[in-house]
């Protein structure tokens, strides 16, 4: 349970800059998730806390005390890999043990804990197995419970539910949030999912190219994306460009766009903002023409891709709320229409 | 398998296992001059344990092999450890290094040693011999070991170090464990590697004291006695043995 401060971080592998002047600042208790495309230095910047790799610049705190020369076994954190990383040769018991083990706690405090663990996650019973014969899932638990059996500082994950398949990784996401406000501990995961990011984060940041480039609660981040990275790395959205005008953009074609907030020429206008009508009658302040190139129905939304000539070879992405039953077919002149609020200023 | 292919497996056994099998049954038969019928005798086991040269010989050699395996596997495992979990300058071309001597024939390395083990004072005896065994085991030790180390993934090295233990207790506790499989089929190789070994033996025997294979050869020389018979088929059940021993504790190429 810990505050956890990075200052500056930079890490070059040669030509490459893994970290450049990144700053993020953990509060204490918060579930963290570091998102971003692979290469992009999320892992490095884990690592880092941890104690695997060395800054070439910046610091790293944990409660205010510096940490960068305290060698990984000493700086009191928990971490879960990918592979989970059992010790193949001991027992589950074993696994969980080690933490205390190797410091020297009385065995039968060891024994009480482990037993504790095994209860929070939900494992009882399984204590003399060897790794090899449980589930990926149970796999994941012992991990868990190993890293958190020392009470670290700061728990640190790296892509924990990657090898899980999808109905068990959503179960494992609950499981890991509540045992997470359980313990109270600080977590900081390292995750290319989006949706993941989304369900367990407290706060995410994203990273991209060795630096930061959002940092905020996942509705902000979604919601306000500050590049048009960020706004296409958390989902989908369309790109407007055009000449900065009053309270707005001019389009290509001379379409007047209201934006939220004062904007340089290019914004970002989520699908699920926009509002697909048959017809030329708009609805909202802003509103482009077009005719439907696609529509592919999902059952409870249907995705349209829209010809305008304001976005010309690039098609309005669209998803409309099966509210009628009704899908426009290709060919269809229909209006895109939104309100100006959800059209968001972006840095290119 | 087709049949011709059987065949040739057959043939190919009885080709290799076939002189081994007779000598073996030689050692238990009454005649020295290979008559038959043959009548079964442990006379010849009798004569080998009056033979002193043959078991001072003998019992050099154990000592030798199992020395050597010792020292040979603890060097070695930890070459391997630093070759696979280390970058350091000059860890290319030490790996290199490693190759030539299992390359280079016996002949040369035994001559070679025997003229610097002179040069520098170390001269002949059990002890040089016991030298250029482990010069001659380590790089088998680093080969095997370091197969077993590029299985193993780092990552649990790691896990160890998140988990608060220090590099010892890491090595001890983590890396040592799941490694052990791989350093006691190292260790068995190495004790076979000097128990087998004659050539640099012959070399660096020094007048009355040598190995088995040295003095197996010496005998022969001076004419042959079933007590060689008697002796190898000792020999030949304790590789036997230890080879058993191997194939349990490490499948080659395969994880365990």
């Amino acid at each position: 349970m810990s505050r956890v401060d990075v200052e500056g971080a930079t890490k070059r592998y040669g030509a490459l800059k893994a970290l450049d002047d990144v700053s993020v600042h953990f509060t204490d208790g918060e579930f963290f998730g570091l998102l971003g495309p692979s290469g992009s230095g999320k892992t490095t910047l884990l690592r880092a806390i941890a104690g695997f790799v060395d800054l070439d610049a910046g610091s790293i705190e944990f409660d205010g005390e510096r940490v960068e020369n305290v060698p990984v076994h000493r700086r009191g954190i928990g971490m879960m890999f990918q592979s989970y990383a059992l010790f193949p040769h001991l027992t589950v018991n074993e696994n969980i043990a080690f933490g205390l083990d190797v410091r020297g706690t009385p065995r039968a405090e060891i024994e009480q804990r482990v037993q504790e663990m095994l209860a929070l996650v939900r494992l009882p019973g399984l204590g003399e197995r060897k790794p090899r014969q449980l589930s990926g899932g149970q796999q994941q638990r012992v991990a868990l419970a190993r890293a958190l059996i020392t009470r670290p500082k700061v728990l640190l994950l790296d892509e924990p539910l990657g090898a899980l398949d999808r109905r068990l990784r959503q179960e494992m996401q609950v499981e890991l949030r509540e045992i997470q406000r359980e313990t109270g501990i600080t977590a900081i995961f390292v995750t290319h999912d989006q949706e993941e990011a989304l369900t367990l984060s407290d706060r995410i940041a994203i990273i991209n190219d060795g630096r930061l480039v959002q940092t905020g609660k996942p509705q902000e981040v979604y919601e306000r994306p500050v590049t048009i990275f960020a706004a296409q790395f958390l989902g989908d959205s369309n790109v407007l460009r055009g000449a900065a005008i009053e309270g707005g953009l001019r389009l290509s074609d001379g379409t007047m766009i209201g934006t939220a907030g004062p904007c340089d020429g290019t914004a970002i206008l989520r699908p699920e903002k926009i509002l697909v009508q048959a017809g030329t009658g708009a609805v909202r302040g802003n509103a482009l023409q077009g005719e439907v190139l696609q529509a592919v129905y999902t059952g409870a939304s249907v995705t349209y891709r829209i010809r305008t000539a304001a976005l010309g070879d690039v098609p309005l992405l669209a998803f409309a709320q099966n509210q009628t039953g009704d899908v426009l077919s290709p060919g269809a002149a229909v209006t895109a229409s939104w309100d100006a609020a959800y059209t968001i200023p972006v840095q290119p | 398998m087709t049949r011709l292919a059987k065949t040739y497996l057959i043939a190919v056994l009885v080709f290799l296992y076939l002189p081994i099998l007779v000598m073996m049954a030689m050692a238990f038969n009454r005649s020295a001059l290979y008559e038959m019928p043959f009548t079964f005798d442990l006379v010849w086991f009798k004569a080998l344990m009056e033979n002193e040269r043959l078991l001072q010989a003998s019992w050099n050699s154990v000592w030798i092999a199992s020395v050597n395996a010792v020292i040979a596997t603890s060097l070695g495992t930890l070459a391997a450890y630093a070759f696979s979990r280390y970058e350091f300058r000059g860890k290319r071309i030490l790996q290199l290094l490693l190759f030539p001597p299992i390359t280079i024939p016996w002949l040369i390395i035994g001559t070679s040693m025997l003229i610097f083990f002179f040069w520098v004072g170390i001269g002949r005896g059990l002890h040089a011999i016991l030298l250029g065994h482990v010069a001659l085991s380590l790089p088998y030790v680093i080969v095997v070991v370091g197969a077993r180390l590029r299985d193993m993934s780092a990552t649990l090295e790691e896990a160890a170090a998140t988990l608060g233990a220090t590099p010892r207790q890491t090595f001890r506790r983590v890396t040592l464990p799941i490694l052990a499989p791989g350093v006691v089929a190292a260790a068995l190789f190495a004790f076979a590697v000097s128990f087998d070994q004659f050539v640099i033996s012959y070399f660096l025997a020094a007048p009355g004291t040598s190995t088995l294979p040295v003095e197996i050869f010496t005998a022969i020389r001076k004419g042959f006695t079933p007590e060689i018979n008697a002796v190898s088929t000792i020999i030949i059940l304790v590789s036997m043995g230890l080879m058993l021993l191997v194939a349990r504790n490490y499948k080659f190429g395969g994880e365990r």
